[in-house]
């Protein structure tokens, strides 16, 4: 390896010949750095299967026995499923499995919206502040099934989310009115014996358990199409070019850091100051969906997860242009120092009379910022400038 | 002349400098599939990035009704389509038509009486037939839909299908709907280089617009000159660039025309609520005591209107495609849908100022026949006058949407139909795609899938 990394520096002394020859022994790496995605990505989607079965357990204990502490407990085991589920993220934006749209009736969409969908409309769900018989939940015309759901997710509108990690967030927390904490909906929404609050607790109760299986479903799919099968997905992925590989890579780092995190999630908080426009507002759990956030680009960059550890995109990019490689993983170090010092909750750090609070959130949208760039500029000197259409 | 012909339609035949970004410097250069127009400009300024990804929030979000515990998105209706934009933009793209028997879901019926050359806003109702409302307010109606299936011919003999949607107004709630009212369906365009198309050129626009047809080329592009709503600026008349029939002089006045009559919400630009004298349950229901989209939120729902990116082209260098292209140029197509234009270099947003653009769009009016007129409709002057869209990003729509329906009311189930529905103005270069083999009438619409 080194012996190679010299010969490439000694090339581009001769700056003509030395681009091409560089640029594709860097690609050449992308056979290991390939594999070495797919195989985190394999991981990822493993861990996410099995942290939501840990939440319907949760969740059946709760049903079976809804108290404070029963609640409290399911509450927690939510936000562990989200750790390795947000690490997986970055997976997105180039038509892979989790969001891919089908273009003929033989296919079916990336489960994204099903999963992970927000904004949501509370009152497409239940009862809200304004309306007491609001939602799926009240209404009893519908009957709860996983079909019935799959169905009302995004019917009439994006906003619409009826099933998938947000929904099952705000059945578990209801509402956030709250300046210091997250939402506070009584466990007795979920009580069935008559002495419950709110009226459809069995239908609440229902809505909850369908939806956690739902997940545990479109989670595995997740994981099959990036295990080593013949028809997989993962096959097809690494069947690909060297450049495609790395387009579809940096594609989803580039998304996810600028647009998604750093533009969707950060500035229009930071810019109307009103928890509304939290990710996880019911939970309070959003500085946690922007560290690991960070942490699924940097898993990727340094080809890295759990017991996973390859060859990496930075490997390759290090191959092409080491200043270029460091500089990136610098940067995206600086990221998640930001996000990590963000204060909770998130609604606090973002109101309009924190002024330290809205600096950090600055200093984040600024890091991602920066790392956006650098990965655009990655893309731009392996010449990956052409979007396809999947 | 011949010798000319053919050697221009060689120079056609090769790639053009820069046309693979259509939006130039504001081309969204990394994200093809899906999400392909969510982005913003590539150049956006830093100070602007914050307010669009707000405006984008706001465009997403649905209001709900007056009173609520949200601050900033209270005020849906009355009577409204839809509960925001997002929900007939779906991924800042295209509306489907719905099927027949389906809800109206980003498609909106324009309704009126003509008088004159006028249409008249239909008593009880107004101008455009709301299907949704909030508590205690009746709906206007529900619309429905029944399509009219017709067989034709391709020269090589090869036989195609058209359908042609009639609609009607059910469970009337106002009124009962004259016999004679015109019917105007329009569709959800995609969102994407608006504020490009609003930076070309008045003079270049002007250029070539032909209302009198003076070159005998069966061209009569027209301007479509607008006001806007009155004590707002500027007061002289604009170029009409946006909407199906180019009503709409700017981005904001078609972002402030659709979030008052697609969602009853009252903005700087139409302060007043959309309810007709006649429905008096509309004019008393809760209201909020000011405009319900202050401006300083509007003007970001503009900003964010104005710079979505339009995607990179693909497979601009293939064969098959740029023979299309010539193709396209052949039978006259870019005589309206003109492909290249420079924007002004003195614009509000620096992002759109001096860039070289490819919309293929005239931003004219022309007669495109009695074929796409509107329904019922006997002595109105625009009954048969619809403004070239562009076709920038048409490709896309359907990896973006998922379908492939086009023109001002969806009709066209393909890229194909849409050429073949042409008439009037664009009879000649219709008729000339229906004289070409397979093959070429194949390329064409591959050229059209490129872009």
């Amino acid at each position: 390896m080194n012996t190679f990394k010299s010969f490439a520096l000694l090339t581009s002394l001769i700056p003509a010949i030395s681009c091409t020859n560089t640029k594709d022994s860097a690609l050449s790496l992308m056979d290991d750095a390939g594999t070495t995605y797919a195989d985190i990505v394999l991981a990822s989607y493993t861990d996410s299967v099995s942290s939501a079965n840990d939440l319907h357990d949760a969740i059946n204990a709760f049903l079976t026995n809804p108290s404070e502490s029963t609640l409290d407990n399911v509450r927690q085991v939510w936000k562990d499923s989200r750790e390795p589920y947000l690490q997986t993220e970055v997976y997105r934006f180039y038509d892979g499995p989790i969001d891919h749209e089908a273009v003929t009736d033989n296919e079916v969409d990336g489960p994204e919206g099903l999963l992970n969908a927000w904004p949501l409309d509370e009152s497409w769900i239940d009862y809200t502040v304004d309306n007491d018989s609001s939602g799926i939940v009240n209404d009893t015309s519908i009957e709860i099934t996983a079909a019935n759901l799959l169905d009302l997710n995004e019917d009439g509108g994006e906003e619409n989310v009826a099933t998938g990690y947000h929904a099952v967030e705000f059945l578990l927390w209801g509402q956030d009115f709250s300046e210091s904490g997250p939402g506070a909906r009584p466990y007795t929404d979920f009580v069935t014996d008559g002495t419950g609050t709110a009226s459809n607790q069995d239908r609440r109760s229902e809505y909850l358990t369908v939806a956690s299986e739902l997940m545990i479903v479109h989670l595995s799919d997740l994981k099959t199409a990036w295990m080593d099968t013949e028809d997989s997905y993962r096959t097809d992925f690494l069947a690909e070019s060297s450049e495609e590989q790395l387009r579809r890579i940096l594609t989803g780092m580039i998304i996810l850091s600028g647009f998604e995190t750093g533009g969707e999630r950060l500035q229009a908080a930071l810019d109307s100051g009103d928890q509304e426009d939290e990710h996880s507002c019911f939970s309070d759990n959003t500085h946690r969906d922007m560290i690991q956030d960070i942490q699924g680009v940097a898993n990727v960059y340094n080809g890295t997860y759990g017991s996973v550890s390859g060859v990496s995109i930075q490997d390759v990019v290090a191959e092409l242009d080491s200043e270029l490689a460091e500089r990136l993983n610098t940067e995206i170090q600086d990221s998640l120092q930001a996000a990590q010092s963000l204060q909770t909750p998130f609604d606090n750090e973002i109101a309009i009379d924190n002024t330290e609070g809205r600096e950090r959130v600055q200093t984040l949208i600024t890091a991602l910022r920066t790392q956006e760039k650098t990965m655009e500029e990655v893309f731009r000197a392996f010449e990956l400038d052409v979007p396809v259409a999947e | 002349m011949v010798p000319l012909l053919f050697f221009l339609s060689c120079i056609m035949a090769t790639v053009e400098e820069g046309e693979e970004y259509p939006g130039g410097d504001t081309t969204n250069t990394f994200l093809g599939g899906n999400n392909a127009f969510i982005l913003p400009a590539e150049n956006i300024l830093v100070e602007n990035e914050m307010h669009f990804y707000s405006g984008n929030s706001f465009f997403n979000q649905p209001w709900v009704e007056h009173p609520a515990s949200t601050e900033s998105r209270d005020g849906l209706g009355p009577l409204y389509n839809a509960r925001s934009c997002a929900a007939c933009h779906f991924k800042d793209g295209r509306a489907k038509p719905p099927d027949v028997g389906e809800k109206f879901l980003g498609l909106v019926l324009q309704i009126g009486v003509e008088e004159g050359e006028d249409y008249l806003p239909l008593d009880g109702y107004g101008s455009q037939l709301q299907d949704f409302s909030v508590q205690g307010v009746p709906v206007e109606g529900v619309p429905t839909v029944q399509y009219e299936e017709s067989t034709h011919v391709f020269n090589d003999g090869s036989p195609y299908t058209l359908i042609k949607p009639y609609y009607d107004i059910e469970q009337t709630n106002y009124g009962t709907i004259p016999e004679e009212v015109v019917i105007s369906p329009r569709i959800a365009p995609a969102m994407i280089g608006l504020g490009l198309l609003e930076a070309i050129d008045t003079k270049d626009i002007e250029y070539y617009a032909d209302p009198q047809d003076h070159d005998g080329d069966g061209i009569s592009g027209q301007i479509r000159w607008v006001t806007l709503p009155e004590s707002t600026q500027p007061t002289e008349a604009m170029i009409g660039r946006f909407g199906w029939k180019a009503s709409k002089a700017s981005v904001a006045h078609q972002v402030g025309a659709a979030y008052l009559h697609d969602m009853g919400i009252t903005n700087p630009l139409f302060p007043l609520n959309n309810c007709d004298i006649e429905q008096s349950e509309c004019l008393d229901a809760p209201q909020e005591e000011t405009i319900e989209i202050r401006q300083e939120l509007f003007d970001k729902v503009v900003l964010y209107s104005s710079l979505l990116a339009v995607p990179m082209r693909r497979e601009w260098t293939d064969k098959e495609v740029l023979h299309g292209k010539r193709l396209f140029h052949n039978i006259g197509c870019d005589s309206c849908h003109i492909p290249n234009f420079t924007t002004s270099c003195n614009t509000a947003l620096p992002e759109v100022a001096c860039q070289n653009i490819w919309p293929y769009t005239d931003l004219l009016l022309h007669d495109m026949g009695e074929g796409l007129a509107d329904q019922e409709s006997h002595s109105h002057t625009l009954r048969r006058e619809w403004r070239t869209p562009p076709l920038w990003g048409i490709g896309f729509i359907e990896i973006v949407n998922g379908h492939t329906r086009f023109l001002h009311d969806g009709r066209a189930r393909s890229l194909e139909e849409a050429i073949l529905w042409h008439g009037g103005e664009g009879n000649v270069s219709k008729q000339q795609y229906i004289d070409l083999d397979e093959q070429d009438r194949s390329r064409i619409v591959a050229f059209l899938e490129s872009l």
